[in-house]
């Protein structure tokens, strides 16, 4: 029976990375529905705007305050983590603070900075928490940020309020055992909280609060494919794929191009059948696998802070376009025809479509292309992308644009500008 | 209008010519009354510092770039080709012009269908003509004027190109006062995407009145703008809060036209 702790660690650690893998495996798959870009060049230039954007958290400075705050618990995960290897050591060959036999002195240096990281990670997340529910950022009252994607802002800073009291009550606890030759900075000053307990009450709550912490981290790392905080995974591959080619560069259409240069080709057979094999290419995007899998994957790396739709001109404008919005919208239905394909085997119609049933064409059609949303972005997101391809299915496929633009579309065919002025009388400026 | 002529490519390729720079006019540039005066104090800029220069004229077609925007990439393309055929006829290589759409998809959307230029809006042109010595801008009737500059969206966050136009508005030693939202931060004037032809989504505000606002914040004297949508856009906005008869809206170009007396 000695081992039951171990045993009982070790299963819930294999668990909880079972169930994680599981759901990482399902989100890959929805990402891999999406149609094929190649993103595959310039690996070093890839690498290096990953570093910047991702690791150096380079974008988030664009607003300071928040740059800050963000940076404290980002470092913080980042380093605190390195305590968590220790505590899988321990949880699995029931060793007690395995590295410090090592490290001597050092040991309690390290716990230290740690426990300061910790403190200051809990009063980020108050702040965090104020500027979200007490204060009035409008980015976070959006209309599409009711009901789960609020809740779901909040569950994550109360499990890290969590942990973060789980690790240092354990430690505080800890000093206060007879045989204790550990003594951290942060912990030292809550100790006088426990004192006075038995040493074996002290040893059980000790256990108590490891076990909490352990099993928070674990519960924490499940609950992230299931909310928007994935992004602390998905960031790094998101912005290793992200477009780095200049903004403004929309691609073009490869089917269209084949199309265009037959038409434009005077020794082509006009009566040529089409090519039988493949399917018949659909232009531009509908549904959500209609889109590519950098879009989806953009999708699920979203974190919903709204930095986007609060630099967007038409949102500032009061229109209902939100490029958070579009980007929920193309995660909420990729994720649904993926619940669909699980039921089914494969996709069933289920009468829905990510254009008309999620993104409207009000929405649609009251964005600027202005890339304020994909400048504001701190992890490379491109909701631009996704917009343009709508517009490409809602122009070409159904005919729906506004009428307006259907007029200005005619007149750039007949006359080769915008207004229904003549061609010929393109140089009478010169004279004028 | 001018005192000079102004050569299309089509009549310098039967001359035996060839320029040394096509001015890529646009359709705003050619057909938008406001925007043809934007024009022309570039052919005047042009002219005044000898370079050889000619235009399509009659020749030239709408880049696509509205139509892409709308979502026609099938237009688009046409609209893309057409031009490619009469600009590698004529073997152009370098392009200039006024307008930042039209620089945005010539530069950056062309070359995968077949045309390959060195393409420059205009504030980067005449910044190379600064540095060669070939352009000599002073003050004139600018000096210390407070003005501010609008960042075009496809010049700007687009083609990340920042410095040029405030380069040249150095050189007119004019007090540049940014706007609250500038650079990368830039709020769009309204017109891109296709939006300068239709009617915007019901909302609670125009784009272009919240953008001019802004400009008439700084207390310029002038609204200074590189793409000839911003500028009606922002000309409206100005129009917007009556204050037309105390702020002007100019082009970079007609800046320095103004300044040199051309």
């Amino acid at each position: 029976m000695q081992f039951l702790p171990n045993i009982i660690f070790v299963a819930l650690l294999g668990g909880a990375i079972f169930w994680f893998s599981k759901n990482v495996g399902r989100i890959r798959r929805n990402i891999l529905l999406g149609r094929d870009v190649d993103r595959s060049d310039n690996a070093s230039g890839r690498r290096a705007n990953m570093l910047r954007v991702a690791f150096g958290q380079s974008k988030m400075q664009a607003r300071p305050i928040a740059g800050f705050l963000h940076f404290i618990i980002y470092a913080s995960f980042l380093i605190i983590n390195i305590e968590v290897l220790e505590i899988i050591i321990d949880g699995i060959f029931g060793t007690h603070r395995f590295f410090a036999q090592f490290l001597g002195g050092a040991y309690d240096v390290i716990i230290s900075f740690f426990e300061m990281l910790a403190v200051a990670t809990i009063i980020t997340v108050v702040i965090f928490w104020w500027r979200r529910n007490v204060g009035k950022l409008d980015r976070f009252h959006k209309p599409e940020m009711e009901g789960w994607p609020f809740k779901d802002a909040n569950i994550i800073l109360y499990i890290e309020v969590a942990l973060m009291f789980a690790l240092l009550n354990m430690n505080a606890v800890e000093e206060n055992f007879t045989s204790s030759n550990h003594s951290f900075i942060v912990s030292h000053s809550i100790a006088p909280l426990w004192s006075g307990l038995s040493d074996s009450t002290l040893h059980l709550m000790e256990r108590f609060f490891w076990w909490i912490h352990i099993a928070g981290i674990l519960a924490f790392l499940n609950y992230l494919p299931f909310s928007k905080h994935f992004h602390i995974i998905l960031a790094f591959p998101n912005t290793y794929y992200a477009n780095l080619e200049a903004k403004g560069r929309f691609a073009n259409n490869a089917t269209v191009t084949k199309e265009v240069k037959l038409m434009m080709d005077p020794s082509a057979d006009p009566f040529a059948a089409p090519a039988p094999d493949g399917p018949i290419e659909k232009f531009g995007a509908k549904d959500a696998m209609d889109l590519s899998w950098v879009n989806l994957l953009n999708a699920y790396t979203c974190t919903e802070c709204g930095r986007c739709t609060s630099e967007c001109p038409a949102n500032l404008t009061g229109k209902k376009l939100s490029p958070r919005k579009i980007m929920m919208d193309t995660r909420d239905r990729i994720d649904e025809i993926g619940k669909n394909i699980e039921a089914n085997g494969e996709f069933k119609d289920d009468g829905k479509t990510l254009l008309g049933d999620y993104i409207s064409q009000e929405e649609l059609w009251a964005c600027t292309s202005c890339n304020a949303c994909v400048q504001a972005c701190p992890v490379d997101i491109d909701p631009l992308n996704i917009i343009m391809q709508l517009r490409n299915f809602a122009t070409m496929e159904e005919s729906s644009a506004p009428a307006e633009l259907n007029a200005m579309m005619t007149n750039v065919e007949n006359n080769g500008a915008p207004w229904p002025f003549s061609q010929m009388d393109r140089a009478n400026w010169i004279n004028e | 209008m001018t005192t000079f002529s102004v050569p299309t490519l089509a009549q310098m390729n039967a001359a035996g010519q060839a320029p040394e720079v096509l001015f890529w006019v646009g359709c705003a540039g050619s057909f938008d009354d406001r925007a043809k005066k934007i024009t022309k104090a570039m052919a005047k800029i042009l002219h005044h510092s000898g370079v050889s220069f000619a235009v399509l004229g009659t020749e030239e077609g709408c880049t696509g770039d509205p139509a892409k925007r709308a979502g026609n990439e099938f237009l688009f393309q046409m609209q893309a080709m057409m031009n490619i055929e009469v600009l590698n006829g004529y073997g152009v290589k370098h392009i200039v012009t006024t307008c930042p759409h039209c620089f945005n998809t010539l530069k950056n959307e062309y070359p995968e269908l077949g045309g390959e230029y060195k393409v420059e809006h205009h504030s980067q042109f005449l910044n190379g003509l600064l540095k060669e010595g070939r352009l000599k801008v002073e003050g004139g009737q600018f000096r210390g004027k407070k003005i501010t500059f609008h960042d075009p969206c496809y010049l700007g966050r687009a083609n990340d190109e920042y410095e040029a136009p405030r380069a040249l508005l150095e050189k007119l030693d004019v007090e540049l006062k940014e706007m609250r939202r500038c650079k990368q931060n830039g709020l769009c004037c309204g017109a891109g995407g296709a939006q300068m032809f239709k009617e915007a989504e019901k909302g609670d505000a125009e784009i272009n009145h919240v953008r001019a606002d802004e400009a008439l914040e700084t207390k310029a004297e002038i609204v200074v703008a590189g793409c000839p949508f911003c500028n009606t856009m922002l000309t409206d906005g100005v129009k917007n809060r009556e204050k037309e008869e105390e702020v002007q809206v100019l082009d970079l170009a007609e800046m320095i036209a103004l300044a040199e007396d051309l």
